[in-house]
Formats: structure tokens, C-alpha cells, sequence
């Protein structure tokens, strides 16, 4: 290393010094003792007791565990799919020059920023059951609406729904990856014959498939942790805890019953569960995802 | 045809969108018995009636309790009249003064008067305080003293010990006395005809001492409704929720504090990994991007518990202190934009012998002015919403930010005051909302910024 490297390196690090705390203490450290701890009797109070796997092992025989686990895998693997489908379909309607275009794009944008907690108190207020207008408006079809909250086979379609209403995120970010597909391509789609649908496919979908691929790791991510609407929403986790989600189980463990060793495993078991999906996913779609050569 | 089908689909989809918004602005501004009609109405309303005119009154109506579905209904089938909900008090002169009575027997008794009750309270003139009083006043001489109850405005009360002559005796003349504790009931004897009925506003029954209410049949000719937002709402919710000019400060401490540390340690950081060149950088970089993966529900209980062996449990520094260790997100975006600017303007100033500190601070950072405000408003949106971490680290209900306070306000009053609980809710989204109009350029552009560009 000369002289000049050496110096490059101690500069380079002395800017970077503020993470290299940050990352230590608050990245390393939290992920290392929450492996350890996942492995103890631990309730902050006292020192942790080494318990080996038990932890691990109580999981097994933890009904409320198995319903928040499934209770999640639903919860994503609808509202994932369905907001990234509903985000593209929003964008390619904006992607065009139509009046007020720039009206309607703020519209789907601005629930997306709205504080999570009135999330769940707007959404608690519409889709309650007797004076909500989620069930008024159902009822103007000749639908009547179910009781959402007192009903265990309602939570979870429930917070899916809510869910679509903060696509906003994901739809810019599809917005932006259509305003840079060449226009040429959709010339010369034409005139090989390419009807709209076809063009769709066939163009737009591949041109912004990596914003796709990045939205759906993203929302996985995301959906796998989510947190406050279910918590505002559902208090106790609804009828029959059928829509307490992983998230809110793990906190509850953690904070309400003091129980932060089986909240950590469950925190390993929950991050295990991302790494999987994610993992999933990219097996799934990243050899479909179109990478314009740079 | 293609265009007026996407117009039409873009109508109805913000249309939905907005939909949630708009209603929680409409419950906001009702009254509460307007929050429960079916069907639903848009539009908070003030239903009139001149039938009712009462001989001292100068106005030309008497507001009534009606709802407009209840209107159409006799209207559609031809009624002339309906019946409506009024709203009234007894008051009687006591002590030179018109105050409302709660009046149990009209019968006077072997004086020929009338039993009458109304609410007072004990108050504190040098403190300028309502206080409970725990000993017995008609014994006492004014230089006395007598042992009290302080009673704060925000519901804390302390021990104390004021002269005789301190105390007045005010009347509740409105009722938020139902739930004062300090509030006493006094007994007078009226004469008979010093009884007056006086109507009230059909709004202020539950703000009004000893309102009575009962339904009288009008004639739907004498109905007028007008539109009338209740904007005492929104400081009616202010007060209920007891501690908020505290949750409004407490917030925006945060957000000023996360804004200041994340700006500064994220763009330093990030121009070490853009405009410096050292060895090992971008397998550096790369574990700052898997950061990002860090699922907060793994590190939350080993945070809690370094916080706690901090001591800062309790406090807000576990909300903010974080912060000025750089976010790898903001690392990310202000490193993808350090390194759009030329290094041409860095390399002469380093021939001009200036330091690395002083190109970062007076060169790139005023050019990357863009995506610092990017990241600037990011985290105060992210500070103003969070939820999760104010829960965990918070204990005291007057370190609560806004966030927090509103959950805490729905459980507490268990969710039946919906227009009280959407006034709360529109205080947080408002501000957010004129944030977003005032930047909103900045902020689109932030976003797609945090795709895959670069």
C-alpha cells in the first residue's frame, strides 16, 4: 500500500466513521444479541438464562404462532401480487398525455404519505360495520357487507384492501421506469402488428420488469413486517386472532408479556421467512427481469 | 374512444382513492349524531324551525335535532308534519344571578317555593384554579385555613392549603361539569314563577348544564336546513386529547433533531463512499445496501435493551441519537447523486490545497442541495408517522408524539366519538398533506430518485 493509499483509505474511513458507529451499534450488535438471546430465558429485567432451542422448540406447540405465521403468508401473498398489479395498471392509465394527468397522479399518490395510525383509523371508520361506507356503498350493488371486524373470515381480506390504498410508492416508481421505455419500440411494435395487449406484454412489461422486481422485494419485505394497521385495526388481532399478524405477535411478546427470548427467536424465524421469500421470488422472476444492456 | 375509456378509469380509481380522505374530513366537521345516519350524508347540516319561537327570542328559529333522512321520509309520503328533538333548560335567578337549574318536582312546598339544584365550583382567586374543597366552609371564618384539592388543567391535581377568604364560588354554567369531580351541586328555593324554559341549541345539549331534551311534532313547512360545519371539532378533539400542544412539540423536536442528524451524517458518509477512492470501498458499500434488508422487528428487543442500559428508556433519545449515525437508505441516495457532480470541480480545489472537509462542505454539498432536501423531508415524513418506536421507548403520556397520542386517544375513549376521532386524525394527515402540495415536485422526483437509477 504507498503512501497515498494508505492515506486515501484513513480519509475515506473518517467520513464513512459515523456509519461504521451507527452500523456497530445499532446494526451488528442488536442482530448478534437477538441470535443470543433467541436462545435464552430473557425479560430485560434480569440477566438471560441460556435455554438451548427451547424457544425454538415451544414455537411448535404455539397455536398462536402457527395462526400469526399464516395469517402473514396470506396477508402477502395477496396484497403483494395485487398492489404491484394495481401500481403498473395506475401507471400505464398515467403514462399517456391526458387532462389533469398530473391532478390525477397526486390523487393515487397522496394516501401513500398519509401517518400509518389515521391509516387504520380512516380505514377502521370505513369498513365499520353498520355505519361505515365501505358496506353503504357495497349496499348500493345489492351487496350487504359483512361485519369486517367481528367476522374472522373478514379481517384479512380487510387489511388487504387497506393495503391497496398505499400503492402510491410503487406506482411512481413504475411511472418513472415507463417514461424512459424508447417511444421506437412501440413504433416499430406497430408495425410488426402488435395490438395494445400484445404491445403490453410484450413491451411494456419486460421494459419495466426491473421496477417490478424491485417492488415486489420491496413489498415482500414490507409485508412480512407490517405492523401498525393491523395493530390499530385489530387491537387483539380480531375475531379468533384471525388477523394478528407476525409482527404484532412478536411485539406483544416482546413488550406485553415480557417474554423477549421467544420474541427474538421468533424475530430469527421471521427474518428467515424474508430471506426465503425473497429468495423465492428471485427463483421465480429475476430470469424474466429485462436489464437494458448499459 | 381508447383516451375517454383511460379518462373514465382515472376518474373512478382517484375517485376511490380520495374517497377515504374526503369522509374523514366530512366526519371531522358533523356533530356526532350526524356520524351515525343511514344512509350516509356528505354534508354536516343545521336543521331550523321557526315553529318554535319563544316569546323573549329575536331570532328566527330554534335549531332542532332531525335527521335528513328522517325529512325525506316525510316528505315522500306527503306528511305535513314532523317530529324533531328540541333541546331546553330551566333557569332560575339565584343570587342576583340567571343561571340553569335542575329542577326534580315542580310542586312548591309549605314556603311556596321550589326546590331547585344547580352546579358550582370552588375556586382558587390568587391561583386562578378550580379546587376541591376538603373541609366543611360554613365553619370557618375567612382568615381560616382550608385544606384543598389543586386541580390542574390537564387532570393532575395536588394538596394544598389556601386562606378562606381565597376561595370564590363560580357557577358551571356549561357541562363539562358532568365529568369534573370538583363540581358541587347546591340547593336554592325559587319562587315558582322565577322558573323560565329557554330553548338551546340542539349542538349545545352536552355542552349546557341541565339540558333537557324532548321531541315536539312540527310543521315540515317550518323546516329549514342549512349546511353547518362544526369546526369547535377539531378543538374539541385538541382537548380531549388532553396532552397534544405537548405531542405537537414533542414531534417536531423529532423531526428537527432526526432532519439535522441524518442530513449531515448520511451526506458525509455518502461522500465517503462517492468522491473517495480507498480500498475495499464498494465491498463496504454493499454491506450498507444489506442493511437496508434489516427487518426492525430482529433488532427491536436488543435495542430496547441497550437503550434501557443507557437509561433512555423513558426519553426521546432512543428517536433521534440513532439518526446522527447515517441511514443507509439516505447513504444511498445522496451517494448516487454525489457522484453525477463533476470531479473536475473537486480536483482543482484539491491543487488549490483545500481540504477534503472543506470540498465536501463548500463544493459538493450546496450542489447536491436537491437530493439533501429529498432526504430532509423523507425523514420528516418517517419521523412524523412512526409509530413503532415512539410505542417502544415512550412511557410518560407527555413524551407521546402525535402519532403515538392518536392511538392512545382511540383506545382510550374506545372508538365511538368518530367525528372527535377524525378531527384528531385529519390534525396529523393535514400537515402532511401541505407539506406534500408545498414540495410536491421535490418529492416525485425524490421518489423515482429511489428506484433503480444509477
Amino acid at each position: 500500500m504507498t503512501r497515498h493509499t494508505r492515506r486515501q483509505l484513513r480519509l475515506g474511513l473518517l467520513f464513512i466513521s459515523p456509519w461504521i458507529v451507527g452500523f456497530v451499534t445499532f446494526g451488528l450488535y442488536p442482530i448478534a444479541m437477538a441470535l443470543y438471546y433467541s436462545f435464552n430465558d430473557y425479560d430485560v429485567l434480569r440477566d438471560p438464562v441460556w435455554v438451548g432451542t427451547l424457544n425454538y422448540r415451544d414455537m411448535f406447540t404455539d397455536d398462536v404462532f402457527w395462526k400469526a405465521l399464516w395469517n402473514t403468508l396470506v396477508y402477502a401473498v395477496f396484497s403483494v401480487p395485487l398492489g404491484l398489479v394495481l401500481s403498473l395498471l395506475v401507471a400505464v392509465l398515467l403514462n399517456r398525455e391526458i387532462v389533469g394527468r398530473s391532478v390525477f397522479r397526486t390523487l393515487f399518490y397522496i394516501p401513500a404519505i398519509v401517518p400509518l395510525v389515521a391509516v387504520g383509523m380512516v380505514w377502521l371508520w370505513m369498513f365499520n360495520g353498520d355505519l361505515g361506507l365501505v358496506n353503504y356503498l357495497l349496499g348500493l350493488v345489492g351487496i350487504e357487507g359483512p361485519q369486517w371486524f367481528a367476522d374472522a373470515s373478514w379481517t384479512k381480506p380487510m387489511l388487504v384492501l387497506s393495503s391497496m390504498w398505499q400503492i402510491g410508492g410503487s406506482m411512481v416508481l413504475c411511472l418513472a421506469a415507463l417514461q424512459d421505455v424508447p417511444r421506437s419500440l412501440y413504433e416499430s411494435a406497430d408495425l410488426d402488428g402488435a395490438g395494445p395487449a400484445a404491445q403490453f406484454w410484450n413491451v411494456t412489461v419486460p421494459m419495466v420488469s426491473p421496477v417490478l422486481y424491485f417492488n415486489l422485494i420491496i413489498g415482500i419485505i414490507g409485508a412480512i413486517q407490517e405492523f401498525v394497521k393491523p395493530f390499530v385495526m385489530l387491537p387483539d388481532g380480531g375475531p379468533d386472532r384471525s388477523g394478528y399478524l407476525f409482527a404484532v405477535y412478536i411485539y406483544e411478546s416482546a413488550f406485553r408479556y415480557n417474554n423477549m427470548g421467544y420474541a427474538c427467536a421468533m424475530a430469527v424465524v421471521l427474518f428467515f421467512m424474508i430471506v426465503v421469500l425473497t429468495w423465492m421470488a428471485n427463483r421465480m422472476v429475476s430470469s424474466r427481469v429485462y436489464y437494458a444492456a448499459e | 374512444m381508447i383516451q375517454s375509456v383511460r379518462f373514465v378509469l382515472l376518474v373512478a380509481g382517484s375517485a376511490v382513492f380520495v374517497l377515504p380522505l374526503l369522509w374523514m374530513f366530512s366526519t371531522a366537521l358533523k356533530p356526532l349524531d350526524q356520524t351515525m345516519t343511514l344512509p350516509p350524508q356528505w354534508l354536516p347540516v343545521q336543521w331550523t324551525s321557526n315553529a318554535l319561537h319563544d316569546a323573549d327570542d329575536e331570532n328566527d328559529g330554534q335549531t332542532v335535532g332531525l335527521t335528513s333522512a328522517d325529512y325525506d321520509r316525510a316528505e315522500t309520503r306527503g306528511q305535513n308534519e314532523v317530529t324533531v328533538s328540541v333541546a331546553y333548560q330551566w333557569r332560575a335567578e339565584i343570587d342576583g344571578r340567571d343561571v340553569p337549574v335542575r329542577v326534580p318536582r315542580f310542586e312548591p312546598g309549605a314556603d311556596g317555593r321550589v326546590e331547585v339544584f344547580h352546579k358550582v365550583h370552588w375556586e382558587s382567586t390568587s391561583k386562578g384554579l378550580p379546587v376541591r374543597v376538603l373541609e366543611d366552609l360554613a365553619a370557618l371564618d375567612p382568615g381560616d385555613d382550608v385544606r384543598v384539592y389543586v386541580m390542574e388543567p390537564d387532570g393532575m391535581q395536588y394538596p394544598a392549603t389556601v386562606l378562606r377568604s381565597d376561595l370564590t364560588l363560580v357557577d358551571d354554567v356549561t357541562d363539562d361539569a358532568v365529568d369534573r369531580s370538583y363540581s358541587v351541586e347546591r340547593t336554592a328555593r325559587v319562587e315558582p314563577d322565577a322558573l323560565t324554559q329557554r330553548d338551546v341549541p340542539w349542538d349545545d345539549r352536552q355542552r349546557l348544564a341541565h339540558v333537557l331534551t324532548e321531541e315536539r311534532t312540527v310543521p315540515l313547512a317550518s323546516l329549514s336546513s342549512t349546511v353547518d360545519a362544526r369546526w369547535n371539532n377539531f378543538g374539541d378533539a385538541i382537548d380531549e386529547m388532553r396532552f397534544f400542544p405537548l405531542y405537537l412539540r414533542n414531534t417536531l423536536v423529532l423531526c428537527l433533531l432526526t432532519v439535522i442528524g441524518t442530513t449531515v451524517s448520511s451526506s458525509l458518509v455518502a461522500y465517503g463512499f462517492a468522491r473517495i477512492q480507498w480500498p475495499g470501498r464498494d465491498k463496504v458499500f454493499l454491506i450498507v445496501l444489506a442493511t437496508m434488508m434489516i427487518p426492525f422487528p430482529v433488532v427491536m428487543v436488543p435495542l430496547y435493551g441497550l437503550f434501557r442500559w443507557f437509561g433512555w428508556i423513558g426519553s426521546l433519545r432512543p428517536l433521534w441519537v440513532p439518526t446522527f449515525f447515517a441511514a443507509a437508505f439516505n447513504v444511498f441516495l445522496l451517494r448516487q447523486f454525489f457522484r453525477t457532480i463533476p470531479n473536475e470541480l473537486s480536483e482543482s480545489a484539491r491543487i488549490d490545497g483545500c481540504s477534503e472537509f472543506r470540498i465536501f462542505w463548500q463544493i459538493v454539498l450546496p450542489l447536491a442541495k436537491p437530493a439533501v432536501t429529498v432526504v430532509a423531508l423523507f425523514q420528516f415524513l418517517a419521523t412524523w408517522n412512526d409509530f413503532l418506536g415512539p410505542l417502544i421507548y415512550l412511557t410518560d403520556q407527555r413524551d407521546f408524539t402525535l402519532a403515538l397520542g392518536l392511538q392512545f386517544f382511540q383506545t382510550l375513549q374506545g372508538g365511538t366519538l368518530w367525528n372527535l376521532l377524525m378531527a384528531a386524525s385529519s390534525l396529523i394527515v393535514i400537515p402532511v398533506i401541505v407539506l406534500f402540495f408545498l414540495t410536491q415536485r421535490t418529492f416525485i422526483e425524490g421518489v423515482s430518485m429511489t428506484g433503480l437509477k444509477g
